[in-house]
């Protein structure tokens, strides 16, 4: 088993969150992992990503290699573009649809989601809209993770594991909340993967 | 022991923690900061109530590492790659006082500049200081070193320096820890009470001292753990790989390099090793990550020994940081590429937050300053610097922890006028006030804005001991109160703080202006925190 992740986004948006989630599920599982994560300045509204790296086998390098990413998985649809170099030939780019417009001249979402429909293995989510069906737009980075989950060879269960380990001091509601996020996502990209 | 999950400089702070240390001191700095941050939150750390305060900055947290380890005690000093610039003199120093409690001293460089303005090499630090230096390779060899650094710092006598990079800082893998911490040493003081007295007659001595146990410093790297030579059949080439660099290489050979390779992670450089390696083989790859300080040593004025390939003849490039496409060029491997960024892509530089109250000052500051044209804002380093960005482009200078007092001071001595200096609260405290008494003692005709957001921002919102005392330091030091003014940052004082900047440019002395609300980030935490418990 061998899963090179980009995640995408931008400052503040919380990318974190889906790789500590794959962090525990990849040690529940014995994987071997390194994640790499953007701290400092770009945190203040700049582009983030982080390379998560899991496998059976021991992981060398921090960085993924160019044109080696089995998956980019972006919060926002503009960052997902910009790992493309990263990922492999019959790699998959899971994205968030909805824009992150903090500079004036973000180019028009419509031309964005051109280039991605243009990708030939894609999944184009509205995280936000799912997260609100179920109950709270907060747990939109949870519904990514599940629109990620059927590219990543990990039980589904050890992915709920990991929201259970990570939300478990703020209740069971909200982890409650965020399982069915994960599995709202992973529904999505099933049907339209 | 079950695995940890940690960052690079997580793995440090549960090594120091684990080794034995009674306290860390630190300046927050990107990519050091969390090594205190862990400390701090540390469990074991808050029962043993170790020291983990914040000092006012790297100088200040060195000779308090020093101090503590005179009275016997385990300590560290942390602190991104340009802070050890301030902290220079006493480190320099303290590998001549030697230790008495073992003393690490960390340091996060940043190649690739992510958060810093140069990508200085520590390691040059180390040996102009003639001390060992603990370069890791990964997170377990992170924690390792720094758990049994100590040690060796005790049994050499002399401080070590733990050198590492972004990303090993900012990287996460497994580390598997020890079961216990081990105990803190007991409170004894130094065996010769002169060992930290540097007099000239003494520090002759102390530097003799030095000199001399530069064989043993030798032999402790030629004896790592840490360090090794892992043979390789193909002789037509060796390699030397420093810190993560092997990472790197390794990615690029999953099932092993047929070359073979000398493993550093501790200096000086094991020349037994090298030497080994150097008979063996045509020719020798150096990678390392920053400068080309193993390869310029090999490599020699006259170059009359065998070819040393590396970032002085571009088989590497000579800036920022390495990664396995780069190595993989070196060797003639071949890489693939993914797909193009698509054309229409648009930077996103980092930028204020929305609603931060340096929003509220710069806009004040522009307007006044249009009158001006440009070229009269010195800057200094923290979020304010993104001021000198689009919509405000305001700041023409940003060189080092606060110099925009000093270099609008000597700016104003040459005769600019007017010369704005704007600072955070966090680096007037670090290095702003020793500034401001020149320019108050000289009565220079600058005007000060200290922004003052009560937190160090940049690197995550860490307290400042200045915190509440700005203007009080500000009079200490000697300012005309008068020409102190304190003015919450918000967008319904706009006016006034125009009208108060254009009074005080009228002022001809040293004029204080500080602009104060909480950081914005601060203080939604500060909200979640109080809700949640």
């Amino acid at each position: 088993m061998k899963c090179d992740i980009v995640l995408a986004g931008v400052g503040g948006q919380g990318i974190l969150s889906i790789a500590t989630v794959l962090g525990y599920a990849a040690l529940e599982n014995n994987f071997y992992l390194k994640q790499a994560e953007t701290h400092g300045m770009s945190q203040r509204g700049g582009a983030v990503q982080s390379y998560l790296r899991l496998s059976d086998k021991p992981v060398y390098s921090d960085l993924i290699p160019f044109g080696k990413a089995d998956l980019i998985l972006s919060v926002e649809p503009m960052e997902s573009l910009r790992y493309l170099p990263y990922l492999s030939p019959t790699g998959y780019v899971v994205t968030n649809t909805t824009a992150f417009k903090n500079v004036t001249n973000y180019p028009e979402t419509e031309l964005i989601m051109n280039e991605i429909k243009k990708l030939p293995r894609a999944v184009a989510i509205d995280a936000e809209a799912i997260a609100k069906e179920i109950g709270n737009s907060k747990a939109s980075n949870m519904v990514m993770l599940g629109a990620a989950t059927p590219f990543i060879d990990i039980d589904i269960e050890s992915i709920e594991n990991g929201i259970r380990e990570i939300f478990g001091r703020k209740g069971e509601e909200i982890v409650n909340l965020n399982l069915k996020a994960l599995h709202a996502g992973r529904a999505f990209a099933e049907a339209n993967k | 022991m079950t695995k940890k999950l940690l960052l690079g400089v997580e793995a440090i702070g549960q090594g120091a923690i684990d080794g034995g240390m009674s306290g860390v001191y630190a300046y927050p700095g990107t990519p050091s900061t969390e090594i205190t941050e862990y400390i701090q939150e540390n469990e074991v750390a808050i029962a043993r109530n170790l020291h983990r305060e914040w000092s006012a900055n790297e100088k200040t947290a060195m000779e308090s590492a020093l101090g503590m380890s005179y009275a016997g005690k385990r300590s560290m000093v942390c602190m991104k790659h340009v802070g050890l610039n301030v902290a220079a003199d006493p480190f320099i120093n303290a590998a001549m006082t030697g230790i008495n409690g073992g003393m690490i001293v960390t340091v996060a460089d940043d190649p690739s500049m992510h958060s810093s303005q140069n990508e200085q090499d520590s390691r040059f630090y180390g040996k102009f200081a003639m001390i060992p230096i603990l370069e890791p390779s990964n997170q377990q060899e992170a924690y390792d070193m720094t758990r049994t650094g100590f040690d060796l710092s005790e049994k050499l006598g002399t401080p070590v320096l733990l050198r590492i990079t972004t990303r090993l800082a900012h990287s996460r893998a497994g580390v598997i820890p020890v079961e216990k911490a081990v105990s803190e040493n007991k409170l004894s003081i130094p065996d010769d009470p002169r060992q930290f007295v540097l007099l000239p007659a003494l520090a002759r001595k102390r530097y003799q001292l030095l000199l001399d146990n530069q064989v043993k410093f030798e032999e402790a790297s030629e004896n790592s753990p840490f360090n090794s030579y892992i043979d390789g059949e193909d002789h037509s080439l060796g390699i030397i790989c420093c810190g993560i660099a092997l990472n790197y290489l390794m990615e690029n050979y999953p099932d092993g390099c047929h070359y073979p390779i000398v493993k550093v992670t501790q200096y000086p450089l094991p020349s037994k090793m090298v030497k080994k390696l150097e008979k063996q083989v045509d020719k020798i790859l150096v990678i390392e990550e920053g400068y080309p300080l193993v390869e310029e040593h090999l490599k020699g004025f006259f170059e009359n020994g065998k070819k040393i390939l590396g970032k002085l003849d571009g088989t590497l490039p000579r800036t920022g940081e390495l990664n396995p496409d780069i190595v993989a060029k070196a060797l003639n491997i071949k890489t693939s590429l993914g797909s193009p960024i698509p054309e229409m892509l648009v930077n996103r530089p980092p930028a204020l937050c929305k609603g931060c109250g340096h929003h509220d000052s710069f806009k004040a500051l522009t307007e006044v300053m249009s009158d001006y044209g440009y070229g009269h804002v010195f800057s200094d380093i923290g979020c304010y610097t993104l001021g000198v960005l689009p919509p405000y482009n305001s700041g023409n200078s940003c060189v080092d922890m606060g110099a925009s007092i000093t270099m609008a001071k000597g700016a104003a001595d040459a005769g600019l006028f007017p010369a704005v200096a704007v600072i955070g609260d966090s680096t007037f405290t670090h290095s702003g006030i020793t500034g401001l008494l020149d320019a108050v003692y000289e009565k220079s005709n600058i005007l000060i804005m200290i922004g003052d957001n009560e937190s160090t921002s940049m690197t995550g919102g860490q307290d400042s001991s200045a915190f509440g005392r700005i203007e009080s330091i500000c009079e200490g030091a000697g300012v005309d109160s008068n020409h102190i003014h304190v003015i919450e940052a918000l967008p319904k004082n706009h006016q006034k703080l125009v009208d108060l900047i254009r009074h005080e440019l009228d002022y001809n002395g040293v004029s204080i202006i500080i602009p104060r609300r909480e950081c914005i980030q601060k203080s939604a935490r500060r909200i979640s925190k109080s809700k949640n418990h």
